[in-house]
């Protein structure tokens, strides 16, 4: 019995200092990246013709300051920019072997000297220049639809609903983006309708998802379907019969922030854009601090995590995850008007797969908004570089670049680039 | 002793199951079933249509101006407008009464070509779906199978039978092989077939539409991204003469709808397959390999529509090329779930959509209603399909029933 | 605050869960609830909780009728509970679960972390916790977690407590700490409703002790009352489960398990440094508390954990790294703890489900084909043979009661030639008829000359099988002792708790007087009255 007494009085109102637990080492990371700093050396660097040269091209039209094009040694520059990727990433190895965290910038840093090289040996002995600036420009354009994308997904799957649906609210948003924006000759009204249109197909998705227990990837898939036939037909119908007064949308301004937009390289690539492209840059912070810091982000998390917990503290599971969807649901709709800014004309099957890149990029940006921002840029830059080099002649096949994203996504899934862990309770309808 | 003792047996009681108190009367098992589900899926589904036809028919849109003058010319342009489309879209698919001697019976021959695909990859998915696993892959398999299909018939050159049976199996292991990918990294590091299947679908599109630019695919001194024709030994065999185009495919998916069905119902493999499906953890317990389970089943879900792919170009295409697989993965999924991914119900789906498939062309020439109308038939069977307590809400058969005394609440519960 | 129960009421379809329950719960007392697995408790406090809605009764507080239509009007009205599988989010710190559902926020809606952290280190340092309120959840020890739900339900005002079985997943140091935190609870007026099979925790804490049997009260004690007695309230006394068994006639010993260590995936040993003998002709039973190791103990004889250490020797060959398909054909028959996720597959015909592990092999399969007219021959002789009671042999197992669903994997089992029976809880949720013959079919299997092992959290089942009775505690084999006549309920119920043999027997010769003249009384009831019913036949 004598094990069983417990002291009357607490020996200590002073709390004892909390074991700290050991972290496992994470290898996989640095690893992963220290084979890819020495393949970027051996093929981009050494293996690169002697003599060779590489042009970037700086300069865009309307600078105020001129800049000459920058000619580069291939072979040297490439070596000496893998190497710099080596050594940040032996560093994050050191840190990581300390059970230290690595810090986000050092992987930033890591990943634009391995761009770099790549973009040298890539225009390697090339007599055009490449364009960088406009190259960036574009990245960023490209990107916005797969960040609203992913932000979408994101916010419907961390309240526990998988949303494969993303490809069908994006085409809905845009659909509906283009005919009002045609129909009221002002791209704004477009802009402001497109979200209802994601939201209609979240609805559904919610619905079926929440009210009904319909398996969500069966509902995801089938909502794509439906939304591309509904887009479909009424392309070939009522948009078809009458393309001038709902199929020519105006085009979304460009609004350049005062001085911001004069910096050389930086103000053309962040800061002459549509409004899509700041609404973005809002979304990805908003979402950050609401997702991580707030009320409404912890109690959406929670019944994303543990719904039974929740619902226990007294959290309505079901009534948050149908707000959730529907509220992701309209922020991929506005990723569809952002597709559309440039005053497209709805063409059929607009988004080509654009909502699937978006579902990896939030994958691979393991569900939180900055991680999305940072893979759609990611998958940006590859679809803007494909672009770029089709027009330049390049090395690497435009179509193996495009099966990049899909590629970094099958590799993060299997866990060979880190874990990613999704929200415990996704998928799962809640059955009280 | 302050202790009060009461003598029970010690084993505690603990939730017993036990069967139905009392049947379900036949109304409520009529309305219950499966089949009156789908019915009444397929007839709302026809009735949406409907409505968008009537939305998009330019008279209708007229009438509909006065309508609350003169109600009858609305209503007669409506009609109109749905009637011809979906006469139109039964010429295409069953049968051409316009139409002179063997012509008149040339849609369904067409509808059984369409439907060939979807049967062989409708029927791989239906597997993966018994035994657990969401293969949303197809599309890519179908493609990779088709791409092997067209290598093997313009590169070789073999006799009559052996050509075709080769392109094929080619077909076959392709296809197997691009699903065995996530059935093995299911299986080895747990990752979602789901997203990998997408993820492959996607590249499948860039590695065959690359391939296509090299000199592996591409047509000599062509610069399309296609490839040169297979040769006459690998096409299918036409079924009815160079009149119709019906080919020797159609029997293969029936025979491998009855393979299929062997396997699942017969078979021992299928018999952890199923098991797998139902509860892994109780197939664990009885000696099954969990893990060898998921790549088998891709293995025979991606075999499956790979030769789905082949049959689009042997059959019919003859080249191929990166649109050659059209959307037949992804109608393949619907089918699949419309046809609950058993064999016959998969054939009958398959033979549902390939019908809309075939009419569709007339419907858009004949009526003018654009192909597109039927990918709004085809999801929205298969969205209410998977909520059948949905459909209920929504059948008049439900409502006028009601009346009658049924308990829909009974029926849910 | 006085919290009352009068009449409580819940049925689960057919299943009586709460029958009638009338308890009151005093303030400032820890109250400790003592009843076995299934008895009704944790049905009864979701009923408190709000999580259920009781068919019959209510709850009253402080002399006003309430109806909670969830938890949060039971958290309302001052209740709190800590589940015993806990309600927390692994991936969020402690604070953030503590004031998730009742956020301080800043700004309109920022979750105020300063206040949130104030709000645990409050709590924490009142008591002295050691908490640190940024830790993530899923790093912490479960000790530590339980103290976070602890903390949950106090930021909440709780003036009742539920604590429900907190000590199922606890050390005995953390037990110790535990039990030290209920005081001081205690102390600072809180009530608590202490929910609990083991005996030794009660009387260390609780003012006042009820036992629930069957979803009843059955009667109460008080903590003076010495664990021996307390064993028998909780247990009960068996009335009619005596099996008429031959004595054994044990041949060699075939199933020799030497040494055998498991670790969890943490590392943690859950068996270890296990060794036993089962003979021929013997049933082995191995009685202990639940989740002392029992299941990780059968799960790696069928090959589904790898052991880490030691063998498991089957006529000399070392079963530990065997598939599962290897060792079902080395001839073990196994029936899992939990049949419903283990051992049936619910949407398989009853005939599929009697094939399930034997589907590859003849005569049910032939080169990869199953013959389905040998499946359901081999079906109708099993349903006749082990009085199965079905529609249709071909009708989904789901279809049947729990008791023909055991029948149906019993059947399984037990319908090949077997140098090995391994059942875990095989009578667990069955009705007494089953129970009866489930018992008469293991003991005919021993009888075959098959080397039986039983893993029974039931000290009545083994009692009635056993020949030789092995308790396991923590991972290890704290005694084997003689079954039968020999066996003492007492004893083994202190070894059950820890104690070993020795010690056990001595504190149970000490405090034997009152209840061996129980025991007498009811042996004696039992010998001269009718044939016992299955009624509750109270003496009080």
């Amino acid at each position: 019995m004598s094990t069983m007494t417990a002291p009357d009085k607490p020996e200590s109102l002073v709390p004892e200092p909390t074991t700290l637990v050991q972290a496992k080492v994470r290898w996989h990371g640095p690893v992963t990246a220290i084979v890819l700093a020495v393949l970027s050396l051996v093929f981009f660097g050494l293996l690169t013709a002697a003599g060779a040269t590489t042009t970037f091209r700086v300069a865009t039209g309307g600078d105020a300051i001129k800049i000459d094009d920058i000619v580069v040694p291939s072979r040297l520059t490439a070596s000496i920019l893998s190497v710099g990727a080596l050594v940040i990433a032996v560093l994050a190895l050191l840190r990581s072997r300390r059970r230290r965290p690595v810090p986000a910038w050092m992987w930033v840093v890591y990943g634009v000297l391995i761009f770099l090289a790549l973009l040298v040996w890539v225009m390697a002995g090339n007599d055009n220049a490449l364009p960088l600036t406009l190259l960036l420009t574009n990245a960023l354009g490209l990107s916005v639809p797969l960040v609203f994308g992913a932000l979408a997904g994101l916010l419907c799957e961390r309240s526990g609903v998988i949303n494969i649906a993303i490809e069908g609210q994006l085409l809905a948003g845009a659909f509906l983006a283009v005919v009002v924006a045609s129909v009221t000759g002002n791209a704004y009204v477009g802009l402001i309708a497109a979200p209802l249109a994601g939201a209609l197909v979240g609805a559904c998705l919610a619905l079926f998802a929440v009210r009904y227990w319909v398996d969500q990837i069966i509902v995801g898939v089938v909502l794509n379907v439906l939304v591309i036939g509904l887009t479909n037909y009424l392309f070939s119908t009522v948009l078809t019969a009458n393309p001038q007064t709902l199929n020519s949308p105006p085009r979304l301004p460009t609004i350049a922030v005062p001085l911001l937009a004069d910096i050389p390289v930086v103000g053309p690539v962040l800061f002459a854009h549509p409004l899509t492209v700041y609404l973005m840059y809002i979304a990805v912070a908003v979402l950050q601090v609401m997702v991580f810091r707030s009320r409404w982000g912890l109690r959406m998390r929670s019944v994303g995590e543990h719904p039974k917990a929740a619902d226990t503290v007294g959290i309505k599971v079901n009534r948050t995850r149908v707000r959730s969807t529907i509220l992701g649901s309209a922020i991929a709709g506005l990723g569809g008007a952002a597709l559309v800014s440039a005053g497209l004309a709805f063409t059929k099957e607009l988004t080509s797969g654009k909502g699937y890149i978006a579902l990896a990029a939030m994958i691979l940006g393991r569900w939180s908004p900055t991680g999305a921002l940072a893979a759609s840029l990611f998958f940006g830059l590859a679809d803007a570089l494909r672009r770029v080099l089709n027009n330049l002649g390049s090395p690497i096949p435009s179509d193996i670049l495009a099966m990049l994203p899909y590629l970094a996504t099958i590799f993060a899934v299997a866990g060979l680039v880190g874990r990613v862990r999704p929200p415990a309770a996704e998928g799962v309808p809640y059955k009280k | 002793m302050s202790a009060t003792v009461q003598d029970a047996p010690a084993p505690a009681p603990a939730p017993e199951r036990k069967p139905e108190p009392d049947r379900p009367s036949y109304l409520q098992q009529v309305l219950d079933s499966t089949t009156t589900t789908v019915v009444v899926a397929i007839l709302i589904a026809l009735g949406l249509a409907a409505v968008l036809v009537v939305a998009a028919d330019a008279a209708s849109q007229d009438a509909l101006s006065y309508v609350f003058a003169r109600p009858a010319d609305f209503f007669e342009a409506a009609w109109n407008a749905i009637y011809e489309t979906y006469s139109a879209l039964f010429r295409g698919a069953i049968f051409d009464y316009q139409a002179e001697g063997a012509r008149r019976i040339r849609p369904i021959t067409e509808t059984m070509v369409s439907s060939v695909p979807l049967i062989l990859a409708g029927l791989g998915l239906g597997i993966g779906f018994r035994s657990g696993l969401f293969n949303i892959g197809a599309q890519g398999q179908v493609l990779v199978g088709a791409a092997a299909a067209a290598y093997l018939g313009f590169t070789l050159d073999l006799p009559v039978v052996a050509h075709v049976v080769v392109a094929c199996l080619g077909a076959v292991v392709a296809g197997g092989i691009w699903a065995g990918i996530a059935g093995f990294l299911k299986a080895r590091t747990g990752a979602s077939e789901v997203i990998v299947t997408i993820m492959l679908n996607s590249i499948a599109l860039y590695l065959v539409s690359y391939l296509l630019t090299t000199a592996v695919l591409r047509q000599p001194g062509s610069t399309r991204p296609i490839t040169p024709p297979v040769g006459e030994n690998a096409m299918m065999p036409l079924l009815l003469g160079s009149q119709f185009r019906l080919h020797a495919g159609f029997l293969v998916a029936l025979l491998a709808a009855v393979g299929v069905w062997w396997l699942m119902e017969r078979s021992t493999l299928g018999f952890r397959f199923r098991a797998v499906g139902a509860n892994q953890d109780a197939a664990r317990t009885a000696g099954i390999n969990v893990q060898r389970v998921f790549v088998s089943v891709m293995l025979v879900a991606g075999g499956l529509a790979g030769l789905g792919g082949a049959m689009q170009i042997l059959g019919t295409d003859r080249t191929f090329q990166a649109g050659s697989a059209g959307s037949i993965g992804f109608d393949a999924i619907t089918v699949a779930l419309l046809g609950r991914s058993r064999p016959l119900g998969t054939v009958l789906a398959a033979l549902l959509f390939g019908a809309l498939r075939a009419g569709s062309p007339l419907m858009q020439t004949a009526a003018g209603t654009p192909i597109d109308l039927v990918l709004v038939i085809q999801a929205v069977i298969v969205l209410l399909i998977a909520a059948p307590p949905l459909v209920r809400e929504l059948s008049v058969i439900h409502w006028a029933a009601t009346l009658f005394g049924y308990d829909r609440k009974k029926a849910a519960a | 605050m006085r919290l009352e129960l009068q009449g409580i009421t819940k049925r689960f379809g057919s299943l009586v869960a709460n029958d009638g329950i009338d308890l009151t719960f005093e303030p400032g007392q820890i109250h400790a609830l003592l009843g076995e697995n299934g008895a009704g408790k944790s049905t009864m406090m979701n009923v408190l909780y709000g999580l259920y809605q009781p068919d019959a009764g209510q709850i009253v507080v402080d002399g006003q009728p309430r109806t909670f239509a969830g938890p949060g009007d039971a958290m309302a009205a001052g209740i709190g509970m800590v589940h015993q599988h806990f309600m927390l989010i692994p991936v969020f710190t402690v604070a953030e679960n503590v004031v998730l559902g009742h956020e301080p926020v800043v700004g309109g809606s920022l979750i105020d972390l300063a206040e949130a952290r104030r709000r645990v280190k409050a709590i924490s340092d009142r008591f002295g916790f050691a908490v640190d309120p940024d830790a993530l959840v899923e790093d912490l020890p479960v000790g530590v977690q339980q103290r976070v739900e602890i903390i949950k339900a106090l930021s909440r005002d709780a003036q009742v407590l539920i604590l429900d079985e907190p000590t199922a997943v606890l050390t005995p140091q953390e037990t110790d700490e535990l039990i030290g935190i209920m005081r001081q609870l205690k102390d600072a007026g809180t009530s608590i409703v202490f929910i609990t099979h083991k005996l030794r925790e009660v009387r260390a804490v609780a003012d006042t002790i009820s036992v629930i049997r069957r979803g009843k009260v059955v009667g109460t004690a008080s903590p003076e009352s010495s664990e021996v007695e307390l064993a028998s309230l909780m247990v009960g006394r068996s009335v009619s489960l005596a099996v008429e068994k031959p004595a054994a006639e044990p041949g060699e010993a075939t199933f020799q398990v030497r040494d055998l260590t498991v670790l969890d995936v943490h590392g943690n040993a859950v068996v270890d440094g296990v060794s036993f003998d089962v003979h021929r002709g013997e049933i082995l039973a191995i009685a202990g508390v639940q989740g002392n190791g029992q299941t990780e103990l059968t799960e790696t004889i069928l090959g589904l954990d790898t052991p880490t250490a030691g063998q498991l020797l089957l006529d000399g060959v070392d079963l530990g790294g065997k598939k599962v398909h290897e060792v079902i054909e080395a001839g073990v028959g196994f029936v899992p703890e939990d049949r419903s996720s283990d051992g049936l597959i619910a949407s398989f015909s009853i005939a599929e489900n009697l094939i399930l592990d034997m589907h590859r092999s003849a005569p049910f399969a032939r080169a990869g084909s199953l013959s389905p007219a040998r499946v359901a021959e081999n079906a109708a002789h099993r349903v006749d043979e082990f009085d199965i009671r079905v529609r249709s042999v071909q009708d989904a197992v789901s279809t049947l009661s729990g008791g023909n669903q055991q029948k149906v994997v019993l059947a399984r089992e037990m319908s090949r030639p077997l140098r090995l029976f391994v059942a875990s809880q095989p009578t667990r949720g069955l009705d007494v008829g089953s129970i009866e013959f489930v018992h008469k079919r293991i003991v005919a299997e021993r009888d075959n000359g098959t080397p039986v092992v039983i893993v029974s959290t039931e000290l009545d089942e083994v009692l009635a099988l056993a020949d030789r009775i092995a308790v396991m505690y923590r991972g290890k084999i704290i005694g084997i002792v003689e079954g039968g006549q020999t066996a003492d309920r007492d004893v083994l119920g202190l070894m059950m708790a820890g104690v070993p043999l020795e010690q056990a027997r001595e504190q149970a010769a000490g405090h034997h007087t009152a209840l061996a003249a129980a025991d007498a009384v009811a042996q004696a009831e039992e010998g001269a009255g009718p044939a016992p019913t299955t009624d509750e036949e109270g003496t009080a």
